[in-house]
């Protein structure tokens, strides 16, 4: 008896002494939203089945080798359902008492899946949805964003523009409701670095033949003829988020001038060829397991589970609370492969984090440019600065 | 033949410029390794290394250069003085650093790809062990009594302190973001960790029986640099334990510090992204890697200042000096 009583002393003295070693077992789950859409207008943009799902994956394996050491699995469960099975899929997620839950949605299914993971206490990732009003007036406090905002992208184009000097832009923008809301990014970018639009056109959707047999033939007749007579320009920016047009403009424009936004020069967190600050390593990981190329979705699901990797590791937490606690403290900072540590706003719950500008192939340069100064971050030149959110939901 | 070809290697001993020092530096993106004259400066010669040539060593006698092939899979072997390939050594895959131990005889490798530390024996040319550590294992250092040997993974970001006894891991250190290279002082008593995007230094007094406690941690602040550029990345200590030198990457400096009070005293301009550092023998000089300007810079280490910048080959990343 008296040996039992020292054992167990001796055991409880060892688990209040290294209190990393408390054993978690993490469970969440990617929650993916496939909308019926069109195809995109190049086959290399044909979502794979396991889009989002692959960076999971990669996320497991990366958390479990250091979980190993300290005690902690990673499990991560993935979940495909068509816009109708949404809501009953998340129901299903949170009855298994997963309370941290990647979503890859648009706006509107993303905040009614984030509200209804909030009734259960559960934190929610967004991987996909740029609108900018979720990191605005309809941000919610349960609702971290790894993936950036249009006011990002649109900064981050922006100031690789200015900092060309390419201050006089052709703005073409597309003319569903997703492509105007980017337009609208790129005008406040302009605005914000000292840009003039100085045209402002709308390219109609009419629906297309362009993977017809001859699609080519109209569209070297059109766009041409649509780009014609425009005022004096450096550059033509995009806003294409349909992917309707603005791959075929950099060839057919009236005036030959560089392609930004949507076509030509893209901006993007992550892309296959990205090799700079480790990325290498990232890359041939994710493509022994995969058999694949990454794409910028693999990526943020990648991210949002590195998050939380991160607070079991370093706050010995997974419960939501404790996750998004420590992920929007000071003390959270993530290595990403992009040079520099990358981190949350804690007044809108968005990762802060460098734009690649990729032109399909490689990287041609990296945002936040050079000479943009902030007295926070350089960062923080990109997106909806704390003056500028009105996110109240984390204060 | 036989005695024509003797004497021929006799005339070559003889004529030799044996008292020079060397330093040889690995060129990640050429391909190849550049020989610098170590007394007068000037570049020797450059030779085919294998395909990105990486962690670069030397045995203990100066005899034998080993490097990290990283895209060859395997750790390709030169002669000192003739630069003529001898047989490589089994790496595992994708090998970015490494370090021998002080007796020559085993290779510790870290395999970034594989989450892996490989051990090798240099005479036998055999895998002796794989030890599984965190993800991306990247820098590597040994303890002066060769009783332990500690490994940083850059992603999982912990210092593995792996006993080359049993090859078991004893010891698991968190630290900050993307650790890159762990550097014991001359006496053991102390081990630096350099943690490239956490930006700071991570300091453990180390105790009788190799175990480790966190006792300090080194920031670093230069006006006019943004601190996401102060990237710790290579670091050398002087024998005394007294000086601490540490390659800050993308800020182009060397950081002075002092090694006992960890007070940051200088900031040495040198070459664009400044990568791995070593001393000459001698303890005279500091040799820097500055990948992006494809040069080294020389530092008087007693006048803690920058004398001489020589180019090199392209992207030049690892750097070891013999007598």
């Amino acid at each position: 008896m008296h040996r039992l009583h020292q054992s167990l002393l001796a055991a409880l003295v060892l688990l209040f002494s290294t209190s990393a070693a408390w054993a978690i077992d993490v469970k969440a789950a990617v929650l993916r939203i496939d909308y019926p859409t069109l195809l995109p207008i190049s086959r290399y943009d044909l979502p794979p089945d396991d889009l989002g799902f692959a960076g999971a994956a990669l996320a497991d394996e990366d958390n479990g080798t250091t979980g190993g050491f300290l005690g902690h699995t990673y499990e991560t469960k993935t979940m495909a359902v068509p816009p109708e099975g949404a809501d009953a899929a998340m129901a299903e997620i949170l009855s298994s008492g997963i309370k941290l839950v990647v979503v890859q949605a648009r706006q509107d299914d993303l905040l009614r899946l984030t509200d209804q993971a909030a009734d259960a206490g559960a934190l929610v990732f967004n991987a996909r949805a740029a609108d900018i009003s979720l990191r605005d007036e309809a941000c919610r406090g349960n609702l971290l964003h790894t993936a950036p905002s249009h006011a990002m992208m649109a900064d981050a184009v922006a100031q690789f523009a200015v900092w060309k000097k390419w201050t006089k832009w052709l703005l073409i923008s597309g003319s569903n409701p997703q492509d105007v809301a980017l337009s609208d990014a790129f005008r406040k970018s302009a605005q914000k670095f000292g840009a003039k639009i100085t045209e402002d056109r709308m390219f109609e959707d009419t629906g297309g033949s362009r993977r017809t047999d001859s699609g080519h033939v109209l569209v070297q007749r059109q766009l041409p003829a649509f780009t014609q007579g425009a005022d004096d320009h450096d550059v033509v920016i995009t806003a294409d988020e349909t992917d309707y047009f603005a791959r075929f403009m950099s060839f057919h424009l009236w005036t030959p001038r560089p392609v930004m936004g949507s076509g030509g020069l893209v901006p993007t967190t992550f892309h296959g060829a990205h090799e700079a600050w480790g990325a290498t390593q990232y890359q041939t990981r994710f493509e022994a397991l995969t058999g694949r190329y990454a794409m910028p979705e693999d990526y943020n699901v990648w991210l949002a589970l590195r998050v939380v990797g991160e607070a079991v590791t370093r706050a010995n937490t997974a419960a939501p609370d404790g996750v998004r606690d420590y992920a929007i403290s000071d003390s959270f900072e993530l290595a990403a492969f992009k040079g520099q540590k990358v981190t949350f706003r804690d007044w809108n719950g968005q990762l802060r984090q460098p734009i690649l500008l990729y032109d399909g192939r490689i990287t041609v340069s990296v945002s936040p440019q050079e000479g943009f100064l902030h007295q926070t971050s350089p960062l923080d030149t990109m997106g909806l600065d704390r003056p500028e959110s009105r996110c109240d939901a984390f204060q | 033949m036989k005695s024509l070809f003797l004497s021929t290697a006799l005339a070559a001993l003889i004529a030799g410029p044996a008292l020079a020092g060397k330093a040889f530096i690995s060129n990640e993106r050429g391909n190849t390794i550049t020989v610098l004259n170590t007394d007068t400066w000037e570049v020797e010669t450059e030779f085919f290394a294998g395909n990105r040539p990486r962690g670069i060593t030397a045995s203990p006698d100066g005899k034998v250069i080993y490097v990290c092939a990283s895209d060859d899979n395997l750790v390709r072997v030169f002669d000192a003085e003739t630069y003529e390939e001898l047989p490589s050594l089994p790496s595992g895959p994708d090998p970015e650093l490494f370090i021998l131990e002080p007796s020559g005889k085993r290779l510790y490798i870290a395999n970034e790809d594989d989450n892996l530390v490989t051990v090798t024996d240099t005479e036998t040319r055999m895998i002796l062990a794989e030890v599984p550590v965190g993800v991306e294992p990247e820098g590597m250092g040994m303890s002066p009594d060769a009783k332990f040997v500690v490994n940083t993974s850059e992603t999982t970001n912990m210092a593995h302190f792996i006993s080359t006894e049993d090859y078991k891991i004893k010891h698991n250190i968190l630290v900050d973001q993307r650790p890159r290279y762990a550097h014991y002082t001359a006496d053991g008593s102390r081990l630096f960790v350099t943690s490239e995007i956490g930006g700071t230094v991570t300091v453990m007094d180390i105790a009788e029986d190799g175990a480790p406690t966190v006792v300090g941690k080194i920031s670093f602040e230069v006006a006019g640099v943004q601190p996401e550029w102060l990237q710790p990345v290579g670091a050398r200590v002087t024998s005394d334990g007294k000086r601490l030198f540490v390659a800050l990457g993308p800020a182009n400096r060397v950081a002075v510090v002092d090694a006992q009070s960890l007070e940051v005293l200088d900031y040495i301009l040198v070459g664009q992204r400044v990568w791995q550092l070593d001393f000459t023998p001698d303890e005279q000089f500091l040799l820097t890697t500055n990948g992006n300007s494809n040069d080294i810079t020389v530092i008087d280490v007693a006048k803690e200042k920058a004398i001489k910048s020589v180019q090199v080959g392209q992207q030049p990343w690892g750097v070891v000096t013999i007598d």
